[in-house]
């Protein structure tokens, strides 16, 4: 996958938790569905206004909660990345396991408003908002993989643990 | 060496001599456990990398309240069936998934243990490393056998002194959670001498809520107690990971547990969110919740059933009571806890995951205020979002059930 992503930012604050992106109601429903259901309260018809490209900016310990699979509905809303000030750990590995890229830069609501075209570089490690640009830890090789492979159950598939029909 | 509990678990399992914080490390689990929700989405493996060392316990959404979670059920059967899976625990010899690991034993001191629900860190209970993962890392552990963890720094918690009558597992956390506030990627150690005096139910209600301050592993301490319960419980052998002294932590921090008195958190959040009951506004409830895999513990519906043993659920009040297996019903109909509990007015359901996650049995409705002994208490998470969730132990939501509000249950003990 491209390593370097540029799109618009959604910014949110600290301890977004996973039932306010995948609340319980909408896990009754198949991924399309439950996806319309993201943020539904704390942003109402947010789904209606992301882009495909657009990248989710929040605060510290973004993503504390279930292990439901948000980056799965988030994929789906054609969301490209998610930055954080700080990551739930359960959060961070559900999102790069659904090969949904997810990068720790702290600092990052100082320099980035709502709105703002900005560009992340994961295996360098830095964030650029204008002419700024932050440095961030840049994801390990083995993350990598992870991603350039689709997510995790894509790499199963060819491994040869998963059947083919799944890697649609 | 010089290791902390957990590093000292992930060195073994990744057979290394030595980990620290910062190490991304590859381990061998030795337990994956998989629940129905997987099922629902499942692709359909066609090799695995060891039966005996997998589980399927159906939980969250039995018996199953849509079309979608009966047939998720009937693609776990086919499943266990065309694998061998032993350990599968179908609905009637189900419980919640945390439950029925601690009844079986599947949580072992020294050994490393995954699963699909992010309650999974109960099991550090046991002096296990136990951590809740995704369901595609959970499906990778099935076919492979092993992942990765990197190590965070460890915070060690020393208990000192013994738990107070009326005091329990849940108030220790609340209390540390709202002291402290988040501990997100770090790994939480509980010993010291106080640890004697926390039974094993509220040792498993402290490691269930690590989640809940966003932590990563929690574990306790190995000692006679946790030796007496696994054996009790056949389990098979095991190794205790004890921390070496010396070992390093980011954080040291004592819990005089005499000190302690009931606490309730308040709506949204648990971290920096509490109050002592004494503190706290007396808000009147609508509904009140014992269960889940935090506080449905035969211990819990014992509390629940002795403080309404001859009393009533207030007229406006739902009591709604989850056991937390199978097991635990059984036992509590056959102690006469479950017609103590009827006999007061509470709804004793079916052990399912059920009202916690706000998927059936029990959600709230606008504008309510529920006080519950389960796991969260993020906005919306039981039912609407414009409910008010306050959080507490068994005892303080039983005692509310009975007054109709936020209650000083050692009132209602004495």
């Amino acid at each position: 996958m491209k390593y370097e992503l540029t799109g618009r930012a959604w910014v949110f604050g600290d301890s977004i938790d996973t039932d306010a992106m995948y609340p319980g109601f909408a896990m009754k429903l198949p991924i399309p569905e439950a996806a319309r259901h993201v943020f539904y309260d704390l942003r109402p018809d947010w789904t209606d206004e992301v882009r495909p490209g657009d990248i989710v900016v929040a605060g510290r310990n973004f993503g504390i909660g279930s292990s439901r699979p948000v980056a799965a509905l988030m994929r789906h809303l054609g969301v490209t990345a998610l930055v954080a000030e700080e990551f739930n750990s359960l959060f961070l590995r559900n999102a790069i396991n659904n090969g949904l890229p997810a990068l720790t830069v702290p600092g990052v609501r100082d320099l980035v408003r709502e709105g703002d075209e900005i560009t992340i570089q994961l295996a360098e490690g830095w964030l650029a908002a204008d002419d700024r640009r932050i440095e961030a830890a840049p994801l390990p090789r083995m993350v990598l993989d992870i991603l350039d492979a689709g997510g995790l159950l894509p790499r199963l598939v060819a491994d040869g643990y998963l059947p083919r029909r799944d890697a649609a | 060496m010089r290791m902390t509990m957990i590093e000292k678990i992930l060195a073994r399992a990744s057979g290394q001599e030595r980990v620290s914080a910062g190490d991304t490390v590859v381990c061998r689990v030795d337990m994956n456990v998989l629940i129905d929700l997987m099922f629902t989405n499942w692709p359909d493996p066609v090799k695995i990398a060891d039966p005996a060392r997998t589980a399927i316990i159906m939980d969250h959404a039995v018996p199953a309240p849509t079309l979608t979670d009966a047939n998720g059920g009937m693609a776990a059967r086919e499943f266990a069936q065309s694998f061998g899976i032993e350990k599968f625990f179908d609905v009637g010899r189900h419980g919640i998934c945390h439950q029925v690991i601690a009844e079986n034993a599947l949580a072992l001191p020294g050994q490393v243990l995954t699963c699909t629900d992010s309650h999974t860190c109960a099991g550090g209970a046991y002096n296990t490393a136990a951590r809740g993962l995704g369901p595609a890392e959970v499906i990778a552990i099935l076919c492979t056998g092993e992942t990765w963890y990197t190590v965070g720094p460890t915070i060690r918690y020393e208990l000192a002194g013994e738990l107070p009558a009326g005091v329990g597992g849940k108030d220790v956390f609340l209390y540390l959670a709202n002291a402290w506030g988040d501990a997100t990627n770090h790994n939480l150690e509980f010993g010291g001498p106080g640890l004697a005096s926390v039974p094993m139910n509220d040792r498993r209600t402290i490691a269930t809520q690590g989640a809940e301050i966003s932590a990563d592993f929690t574990t306790f301490g190995f000692d006679d107690q946790c030796a007496e319960f696994l054996a009790a419980h056949d389990a098979g052998d095991y190794q205790a990971a004890d921390p070496d002294p010396g070992a390093v932590y980011s954080d040291v921090r004592t819990i005089d547990l005499s000190a302690l008195e009931p606490y309730v958190a308040r709506p949204g959040k648990v971290s920096g969110n509490a109050l002592p009951v004494s503190q706290v506004e007396h808000r009147s409830v609508q509904q009140c919740f014992i269960g889940s895999c935090a506080n449905g513990q035969l211990e819990d519906l014992r509390i629940a059933a002795e403080i309404l043993d001859g009393r009533s659920v207030a007229a406006g009040v739902r009591l709604i009571v989850t056991p937390a297996s199978q097991a635990v019903y059984l036992d509590a109909v056959r102690l006469g806890y479950v017609e103590k509990l009827a006999e007061a007015g509470a709804v004793v359901t079916n052990s399912t995951c059920g009202a916690c996650f706000g998927y059936h049995m029990g959600l709230l409705g606008d504008g309510e205020v529920c006080l519950t002994a389960s796991t969260r208490n993020f906005r919306g998470r039981m039912g609407s979002p414009s409910a008010e969730i306050y959080m507490a132990s068994t005892a303080t939501v039983a005692a509310a059930a009975i007054t109709g509000r936020i209650t000083d249950p050692r009132e209602a003990l004495t």
